[in-house]
């Protein structure tokens, strides 16, 4: 209690020569705006420019260390000379990420995030300028290794891909809601290991992701053995010709 | 830590709309976050004075609504709060339900602080 006037608030007023003003007697306004409203806006102008080159834009995420770079390698050797292919890298230090997509042939663009945790679209937006993006089929964006922070945050991206390994235990789903609810497409990663880890049940992580309402679909994929890589670019190919018919004549800067 | 950034974000739009409303201090920042929107209010609350420091925020109350996330039946029509794990029916128990509320992050309004309050904000 206001030890002044005898208000239960302790704040939100004031005494001005005797006479209280209440925070009432402020002017209030709504605003009934996202919290994120400015990174929004620029994933939308992000988009715009995906949507006139006509290219296909998915954004990978998943914990650390559960293959996005792995997957991407054998992505890129397995569409060489059929779809033209690019990557933006977020990284917290290293270029090595850029440096294997380099290798693998595709063109990489480093976005080094320094302590932050997740990229935004105001980052992606400075990179995707240093790209041809007419000329390219598929742009991956690969965030920041994190399965909490990059959910949030709208890149301007067609679909999100998350991926989660087998190493990594099949209730993350569970305990991770809100990013694995924003999934387009779940990817099990790291097949090729379920027998040495043991008690890995995909149906399980299967059923755990779907207890988000998410209808998206899994596949097993595993970057070193081949395993689901039919499947995978088959549902890249697949999605990027629905954003193919939306290439039109007047891209903005 | 994203709160922060999420923080800053807020901020940015306040100090935008309080200039364009002659403004020069905000009082109440009042928001509205759903269980399922992936932003702490506890994180979002402690990022708070570090990020308004200095601002025409830095004496506003944060008030924060959180909201519990609340599903729809595609199959049988039942509406039920549910856990941010767990969007499954209440009624049949199918996933097949659509989010009905849980995931919002909103900044709902702003109060700005009465001009004679800085005058006299002495007494």
């Amino acid at each position: 209690m206001c030890d002044v006037c005898g208000c239960p608030n302790l704040t939100g007023h004031v005494h001005v020569a005797g006479a209280i003003l209440h925070a009432e007697s402020g002017k209030q306004i709504e605003v009934m705006q996202a919290m994120l409203h400015d990174n929004d806006r620029q994933a939308a102008h992000n988009r715009a420019h995906f949507d006139a080159a006509g290219v296909l834009v998915v954004n990978l995420m998943s914990s650390p260390g559960a293959g996005k770079t792995s997957l991407l390698e054998v992505t890129i050797r397995a569409l060489r000379g059929r779809l033209a292919i690019a990557v933006i890298e977020g990284d917290l230090e290293t270029e090595n990420d850029a440096r294997r997509i380099r290798a693998a042939g595709a063109n990489a663009v480093q976005i080094t995030t320094g302590s932050a945790c997740h990229l935004d679209a105001t980052m992606v937006h400075a990179a995707l300028h240093t790209l041809a993006l007419r000329e390219l089929d598929i742009l991956f964006i690969e965030n920041v290794g994190n399965l909490v922070c990059p959910a949030g945050f709208d890149l301007g991206q067609h679909k999100n891909v998350v991926l989660l390994s087998v190493t990594e235990g099949d209730d993350k789903p569970e305990k991770y809601p809100v990013m694995f609810r924003a999934a387009d497409l779940l990817g099990i990663t790291k097949t090729d290991l379920t027998e040495a880890v043991g008690d890995f049940q995909t149906l399980r992580a299967l059923r755990h992701f779907r207890h988000l309402a998410n209808p998206a679909p899994m596949f097993e994929l595993c970057a070193r053995n081949g395993g689901g890589m039919a499947a995978w670019i088959g549902w890249l190919i697949g999605e990027r010709d629905r954003v193919r018919p939306a290439r039109s004549m007047h891209a903005h800067d | 830590m994203h709160e922060l950034a999420v923080c800053q974000s807020i901020l940015a739009q306040a100090a935008a709309i309080a200039a364009a409303n002659k403004a020069d201090r905000v009082q109440r920042i009042t928001l509205r976050i759903g269980r399922l929107a992936g932003v702490e209010p506890d994180l979002l609350r402690a990022a708070f004075p570090l990020v308004a420091h200095g601002t025409c925020c830095e004496a506003a109350i944060l008030c924060i609504e959180t909201v519990a996330v609340e599903v729809e039946c595609r199959l049988c029509g039942t509406t039920k709060d549910v856990a941010p794990n767990r969007l499954l029916c209440g009624s049949c128990g199918t996933w097949r339900v659509t989010l009905r509320g849980g995931d919002e992050m909103r900044l709902e309004s702003l109060e700005f602080a009465p001009v004679s309050a800085k005058e006299f904000s002495h007494v």
